[in-house]
């Protein structure tokens, strides 16, 4: 085994923004109007309609540049943030190249607004447009758009061109249906339904996915749309996708490949091909864009032909050697955000993508999958932990569930327990399971392209010896963290409106109303 | 096929992935792709265009790309309209700039405390600016949380209406239109426009007072509006909609409530607005987020989409912790029986926002809105006196206006601008024809007196030409 390594995270104690504050420190100063704007116009108060103007200041702190800066640098360092070790299953944690960040950083992207004159945004346009095409190439589909500000909004993308094009067909009112299934990710049901549909989930059955006749079941003249996934969480492919697809199609709904866990198939399936009629990419996962702790991010949106001309409007379109904006698509299902897109992240896929090649794309799924089965091995040597679907002999995709459930019959240990101890010891949190939980006790690391075999071994290691921990000596994995910024959170509720405070005035309120104790 | 290893992939090199093949027992990698049937394979190679595997010639082609751009930087622009040209403090982008805040994926309440303190100071501090105790993690966008926030309304009260409006952004209405469903389907929502009073470009009383009947779930109103007026009815406004048993739901700049009132002020339930002016760069319209606020009441708080963070106790007395409140109420927790849905948003722009609301502080804030409105004044008042050109609603608005042309079109008025290097405002004479031949002009405090007196030289040449 690999020596582990001693970490702990940094420890400062830091007070909240508000609690530093001093009354007349400042952080900016602003100008003051000039002597002609003043002599001109008049104070601000005088231009402002009595009634509707701020009568008291709002409580915000009072910092000096330098403590601010001081204050945020001190929470990045209170942060792991990937510095550790990030096998975060379904979120592809990958290498986010910082020539990406430079490139955002320069004001030919930054200091740009979407309104300019087309003339002046063709550098801007030609990387929309680049994207695109390699999109294009990647899923066999016609057209893709960035206006989605992550996946599931990609979905919801998906759920309101679903309404159009039966809309137009006139068979909206009576196709109300979308099929998805247990192992797809949440936000397809849920933006189904936010879009209008009622949302049918098919089960999961021997073989690890639902039976092409569950599919048949299910499928009726009121389906509008199939919303999937494949491969599952689980590392699990469907080799009857194709004619889950065929089946939709004859009944006259729409099928949407969720392309979440595109890793391991990169290259290797088109969402076309397998008869698809519109897809879905997160470039903040797969195509090497960061995360942010949550976005900014881009879900990726593309579709046939056919299904162009409902697409959220404008489309970036190449006319010869120049790029320009359609915003006239009388079918369009209009906006789902305000212009068009997360612009930097998109530079940042297309840079990636360039990067990387068609050569680099493909092996980068190769090692995806080699990844995670090299981790297998060596993971199912470890007492406690089994593996999802064991009936399912084959070799897994780019990603493998197993259950920690033997661990915790047998120690006590439960898996949100081991995840809080394997941060002792510089490791980010993996990924357990989207809800429900399927199997007991979930954990799901990726290991994607990135992280060296030595990461891997090392990662393997780590878990090793927390679950040997766990049974050695249940009461300090219990316990974990010991080396992080803070200790577990007490097992409060925060379900409770006497308890939850999304802000400090909130807390400084409830506090007061029922003090600690 | 490419000999030496990339420089994004560890295991690139060819012995390492024999190591793992032999200790995998595989003889080639091709062979643990076996679940995927043959038939399902994409055979021949992908259509893409060449690789730049190397930093130093990818660097170039982005830079040569770019160059093809020009920016706001480089011209004086006066475009608003939803996003906005503020100065960006130093510090918000070497703290949005930090690995740590970068690149992590979620964490947890233990090991990324930091980023979620600074999440936590982001919906504190907003909260003071709005006057609002409760604050979810941002949204997407402006018009998503103003979507979402409708729908909050409608699941409260069952109605089925929402009064937004005529003066609308189209590209905040659009998004607002899609959240409402269409009408074929059971949930759908009805979008009915409120007229604006052409004298005042403010909401038309009399035509809220006519619409406001028994089955609308909420009035959604601006202020300072899109065409930039400030609501001086707001009070009116939210108790016509009070009355009426409707939800109050207003959208607001936050970079404005230096100076203008805060919601509860004049009775607003809901608050939503965007988070973009608060240090974020415009970024081509990828700077935008949104957010969502309101009292902290249960029949509210249950009927969030959005994360929420809450700060709490640690196992250890005396320490505090941040973590997710109402999470069961989400898609993650409750799939499709969950409030909208729940996913990737725009957190890292709350910690822009978070560094810049504590560089600014209280006096900072009604400072800039003083600044703001004091230059957006003047150069509305040296406009209005060029001949052919007239700005609609001369007095109190904020940051924005608008300016009337006669005798030329906008788009005629802003390529001549553009030859003096300038970017005039948003051509508004599509989507508000009864405006004439006008446009939304945005003025900040990057715009010194010397830049507006610039803009009016050169329209005056415009115009003459």
């Amino acid at each position: 085994m690999t020596h582990l390594r001693r970490y702990h995270a940094a420890v400062w104690d830091e007070p909240l923004v508000m609690e530093l504050s001093r009354e007349g420190r400042r952080g900016l100063i602003v100008p003051e109007a000039e002597a002609e704007v003043r002599e001109r116009v008049g104070e601000a108060a005088s231009l402002l309609p009595a009634g509707i103007r701020r009568s008291d200041r709002p409580a915000l702190p009072e910092l000096s540049e330098p403590d601010v800066l001081r204050h945020y640098l001190h929470l990045a360092q209170e942060t792991l943030g990937m510095m550790g070790i990030s096998l975060f299953g379904t979120c592809t944690m990958k290498y986010n190249p910082r020539l990406g960040e430079a490139i955002a950083a320069r004001p030919e992207l930054a200091e740009l607004h979407p309104y300019q004159d087309e003339d002046t945004l063709q550098g801007v346009l030609e990387f929309v447009h680049g994207l695109d095409v390699i999109l294009r190439g990647l899923s066999g589909l016609d057209q893709f758009v960035f206006q989605a500000g992550g996946g599931a909004h990609a979905a919801y993308t998906f759920a309101c061109i679903a309404r159009a094009y039966h809309a137009e067909r006139g068979e909206l009112g009576r196709r109300n249906e979308v099929v998805t299934t247990i192992q797809a990710h949440p936000c397809n049901g849920a933006t189904a339904a936010a879009a209008g549909f009622k949302v049918v989930t098919l089960m999961l059955e021997e073989d690890g996915y639902p039976s092409v006749e569950a599919l048949r079941a299910a499928v009726s003249d009121r389906t509008a749309a199939l919303m999937v996934n494949n491969p599952d969480d689980m590392g699990i492919y469907n080799p009857h996708i194709d004619e889950w697809v065929r089946i939709v199609h004859e009944a006259g709904g729409l099928a949407f490949y969720d392309h979440a866990n595109f890793n391991g198939v990169m290259a290797k399936i088109r969402a076309r091909d397998l008869g698809f009629d519109a897809c879905m990419y997160m470039l903040h996962k797969t195509f090497g864009v960061p995360k942010g702790g949550g976005g900014p991010a881009v879900g990726a949106f593309g579709c046939t032909a056919e299904l162009a001309r409902f697409l959220p409007s404008p489309v970036v379109i190449r006319d010869g050697d120049r790029f320009r904006l359609d915003a006239d698509r009388p079918a369009s299902v209009g906006k789902v955000r305000e212009f068009w897109g997360n612009v930097p992240q998109v530079v940042k896929a297309y840079a990636w993508a360039r990067a990387m090649g068609a050569d680099g794309i493909d092996e980068a799924s190769d090692l995806s999958v080699l990844a995670n089965n090299y981790m297998e091995r060596r993971l199912l040597e470890i007492p406690g932990l089994t593996r999802s679907n064991p009936q399912v002999d084959a070799y897994r995709m780019e990603m493998t569930r197993y259950s920690l459930g033997k661990l915790q019959e047998d120690t006590g240990v439960g898996v949100v327990d081991v995840q809080n101890r394997m941060a002792d010891y510089g490791i980010d949190a993996p990924w357990l399971s989207h809800e429900p939980w399927i199997v007991p006790e979930p954990i799901t690391p990726e290991a994607g392209e990135m992280w060296s075999k030595e990461d891997l071994d090392y990662w393997i290691d780590v878990l090793a010896q927390v679950c040997r921990e766990a049974y050695d000596d249940p009461e300090l994995v219990r316990s974990a963290p010991h080396d992080q910024v803070v200790h577990k959170l007490a097992d409060t509720s925060l379900d409770d409106p006497d308890v939850w405070a999304t802000t400090w005035r909130a807390y400084l309120r409830k506090r007061a109303a029922t003090p600690v104790g | 096929m490419r000999t030496t290893a990339h420089p994004y992939m560890a295991n690139s090199v060819p012995a390492v992935k024999q190591v793992m093949l032999d200790a995998i027992g595989a003889a080639s990698i091709e062979e643990l792709f076996a679940q995927i049937p043959e038939g399902h394979r994409l055979r021949g190679g992908l259509p893409l265009p060449p690789s730049l595997a190397s930093e130093i010639e990818l660097s170039r082609h982005l830079r040569q790309t770019l160059a093809r751009n020009e920016t706001c930087e480089d011209n004086l622009s006066f475009l608003g309209a939803g996003c906005w040209q503020h100065h960006v403090p130093a510090i918000c982008d070497e703290v949005v700039r930090r690995s740590e805040f970068v690149t992590p994926v979620w964490g947890t309440p233990s090991s990324d405390y930091g980023r979620n303190q600074a999440w936590f100071e982001f919906c504190s501090q907003l909260g003071e600016l709005l006057d609002l105790d409760f604050v979810g993690l941002p949204v997407y966008s402006w018009g998503c949380a103003a979507g979402h926030a409708i729908r909050m309304a409608a699941r409260m009260n069952g109605r089925r209406e929402v009064l937004v409006p005529r003066s609308l952004d189209p590209e905040r209405l659009a998004v607002i239109r899609t959240f409402c469903e269409p009408r074929e389907t059971a949930s759908h929502l009805t979008v009915t426009l409120v007229d604006f009073d052409p004298q005042t470009g403010r909401v038309d009383l009399d035509d809220l007072r006519a619409k406001l009947g028994g089955e609308v779930a909420a009035v959604y109103f601006e202020t300072p509006s899109y065409l930039g007026t400030i609501e001086r009815d707001a009070a009116e406004i939210t108790r016509l909609a009070h009355d009426a048993g409707a939800e109050a739901i207003v959208g607001v700049d936050p970079i404005s409530l230096g100076v203008l009132a805060p919601p509860p002020d004049y009775g607003a339930d809901i608050a939503v607005g965007t988070i973009q002016p608060l240090g974020v760069h415009m970024n081509c319209g990828g700077g935008v987020g949104g957010f969502i606020a309101s009292r902290d009441e249960e029949r509210y708080a249950r009927e969030y989409p959005t994360l929420n963070l809450s700060i709490c106790d640690t196992v250890v007395p005396g320490e505090r912790g941040f973590g997710i409140a109402l999470f069961h109420q989400t898609s993650y927790g409750l799939r499709e029986e969950g409030n909208d849905w729940t996913g990737n948003s725009t957190y890292l722009w709350s910690i822009a926002a978070a560094t810049y609301m504590s560089l600014l502080g209280p006096k900072g804030f009604a400072d800039l809105g003083e600044l703001i409105v004091q230059r957006s004044h003047y150069a509305a008042s040296l406009l209005d006196e060029l001949d052919g050109v007239r700005v609609a609603w001369p007095g109190g608005f904020f940051k924005e206006f608008v300016v009337a042309f006669d005798g030329k079109t906008v788009a005629d008025v802003n390529r001549g601008l553009r030859a003096h290097r300038i970017f005039g405002g948003k051509d508004l004479s599509r989507e508000l024809p009864e405006l004439g031949q006008s446009a939304l002009y945005c003025v900040t405090e990057v715009h010194t007196k010397d830049d507006i007196e610039r803009l009016v030289g050169a329209l005056r040449e415009v115009i003459a030409a």
